[in-house]
């Protein structure tokens, strides 16, 4: 029997004790410094260790820019080749019914499962000089592997599941209703793609593009089987950092290493930036 | 426009959704799909706005076979049970989107879309809400906008999947009027799926009582009622 003097606090089904709060939230909180950012700032520390100018000076070399460049250049031809593979991909496999799709599906996430190192084999097995596609591919002067077509396959397998990941749920949830609507108002199946369908999918789209382009530009395993690590040539960044590492180079290895680190946080602020501004329509085009 | 279906069967892989069927739609009629769950209604429906393709049997709009045309070329006005509104567009944009659509030759100017779609706002009695989106508006003002936006095609025929379906039944109430209404001023043959027999008796100049992928009986409501053509009406109507 409660006295009815004193008024009884409930507490909402999902809420819990205050000392495990307090606790949930230490653990995350220690978890996150220690995991993430204690090492985003070491990073940043080491390659800054004798100061700006060593650290600029590092990546202004031939070498490093190379490598800079050849990574840019990579995500640059990767990316929007996955973009377009995952798109069609998650188009397939939403909107049409056929045998064997789940085992499509998990066919989709194989490169995620599949070692990065075996992957990059693979390429060079179908691809090197002694298969035969690759020697016939060397011997009219265009080399696949230790070249720039091989590294951009091999980024390609390893990144190829963001997007369809992304986009399968999404596409799944919204049914194929809207498409057939806009059949039935008289637009081809083309501008259907484009008015409907894209403008659906546009966030998980960028979502996903934007974490196979952080991916594409880390990527080390396949690349590095695949690239022979030619300094200047086919080092990308990933690359270059263990090289230099290895040679105790460790302001130049920490600087190029900022520099990836840098580029990745600004592909996650880009996505947090449009998240925001365009709050309102994300709302809308997830629940109706 | 006159509508025929002659001998119309579907499969779904083992599952025969339709047997052969047969009807005939006359001109400017209100016709009633009625029948339960899983009678093969909204199969029949999406066979005549060409979303779907019989196994066998053909379809005939004025005369014409029609069977083979595509979606586009039915010019159906279609309402999809969940009026499928384009959830990134606003009401103005989504009721548009069909004369939008057009080729460059048959498009009307921007000017004249506009005064079209303010046309279609005001018949269906919701002239404030163009700048809205669909998440904005409530089942009712949805399920008009549905209609509004299959209109502005200049539709053949209006096919309408239990258009009432998702309502309560105040609203539902309301609406079936401007449904009657609408199809009275535009003068449509008008096809509409549903499951609650008050409603088909009541909207519809013809019923077409459906079960297991056979129509059991087409007729006038009142002669559904007087003479039940089989034990599945009788049971059915009287629920
Ligand atoms: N796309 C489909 N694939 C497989 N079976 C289907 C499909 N569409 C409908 N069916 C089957 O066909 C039958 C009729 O369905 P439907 O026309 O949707 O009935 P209703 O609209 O009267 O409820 C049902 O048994 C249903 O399971
Ligand atoms: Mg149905």
């Amino acid at each position: 029997m409660s006295d009815a003097t004193t008024p009884i606090r409930f507490r909402s089904a999902t809420e819990e004790r205050p000392l495990t709060r307090w606790l949930l939230v230490g653990l995350g909180a220690v978890g996150m410094s220690v995991l993430v950012f204690a090492p985003l700032i070491a990073v940043f520390a080491e390659a800054l260790r004798d100061g700006w100018f060593a650290a600029v000076a590092s990546l202004g070399n031939r070498d490093a820019q190379s490598a800079i460049k050849l990574t840019l250049l990579i995500a640059a031809i990767a990316v929007p080749l996955n973009a377009a593979f995952g798109i069609a991909a998650a188009w397939f496999i939403t909107k049409f019914d056929f045998r064997g799709k789940a085992f499509l599906i998990t066919l989709i996430d194989l490169p995620f499962s599949v070692s990065p190192v075996v992957a990059g084999l693979c390429i060079v097995l179908m691809f090197g000089t002694n298969s035969l596609v690759g020697g016939w591919l060397v011997a009219n002067g265009y080399p696949i592997v230790f070249a720039l077509p091989g590294i951009v396959l091999a980024t390609m397998f390893v990144t190829f599941p963001f997007v369809a990941r992304e986009l399968i749920p999404v596409m799944i949830e919204q049914g194929r209703a809207e498409e057939e609507a806009a059949l039935t108002l008289g637009a081809s199946g083309w501008r259907t793609f484009w008015t409907v369908t894209l403008p659906n999918i546009r966030w998980a789209l960028l979502y996903g593009v934007l974490l196979c382009n952080a991916r594409a530009m880390g990527e080390f395993g396949a690349v590095a089987v695949v690239s022979g690590k030619i300094r200047g040539q086919t080092a990308t960044m990933p690359i270059t950092i263990e090289m230099l590492y290895n040679e105790y180079l460790s302001v130049a290895a920490f600087s190029m290493a900022a520099v990836l680190t840098v580029l990745a946080l600004v592909t996650l602020l880009l996505k947090t930036a449009l998240e925001l501004r365009h709050a309102d329509q994300l709302a809308a085009t997830h629940r109706h | 426009m006159h509508i025929e279906i002659d001998e119309i069967s579907k499969q779904f892989g083992v599952t025969a959704a339709l047997h052969p069927v047969s009807l005939a739609i006359p001109s400017g009629a209100l016709v009633a799909l009625l029948g339960p769950s899983g009678s093969g209604k909204t199969t029949l429906l999406r066979i005549l706005g060409g979303l779907e393709f019989p196994t066998a049997g053909r379809v005939l709009f004025a005369g014409q076979d029609a069977t083979g045309l595509t979606v586009q070329e039915r010019r159906a006005g279609f309402v999809f049970q969940s009026y499928a509104l384009f959830r990134h567009m606003t009401v103005f944009e989504n009721i548009a989107y069909g004369l939008n659509a057009r080729p460059r030759a048959t498009r009307p100017p921007k000017a004249e879309i506009a005064r079209r779609v303010t046309k279609l706002l005001e018949l269906i009695q919701l002239p404030d809400i163009g700048a809205r989106y669909p998440s904005q508006l409530s089942g009712g003002q949805r399920q008009r906008v549905a209609l509004a936006r299959a209109l502005a095609i200049e539709p053949r025929m209006l096919l309408l999947d239990e258009p009432f379906g998702a309502l309560d039944a105040k609203v539902r109430k309301e609406l079936r009027q401007g449904l009657r209404d609408i199809h009275d001023t535009t003068g449509l043959t008008t096809v509409f799926v549903t499951h609650d027999q008050e409603e088909a008796m009541e909207l519809a100049d013809m019923v077409v009582v459906m079960s297991m992928g056979r129509i059991e009986q087409i007729g006038k409501p009142a002669d559904i009622r007087a003479r039940p053509a089989t034990d599945f009406v009788r049971t059915f109507i009287s629920a």
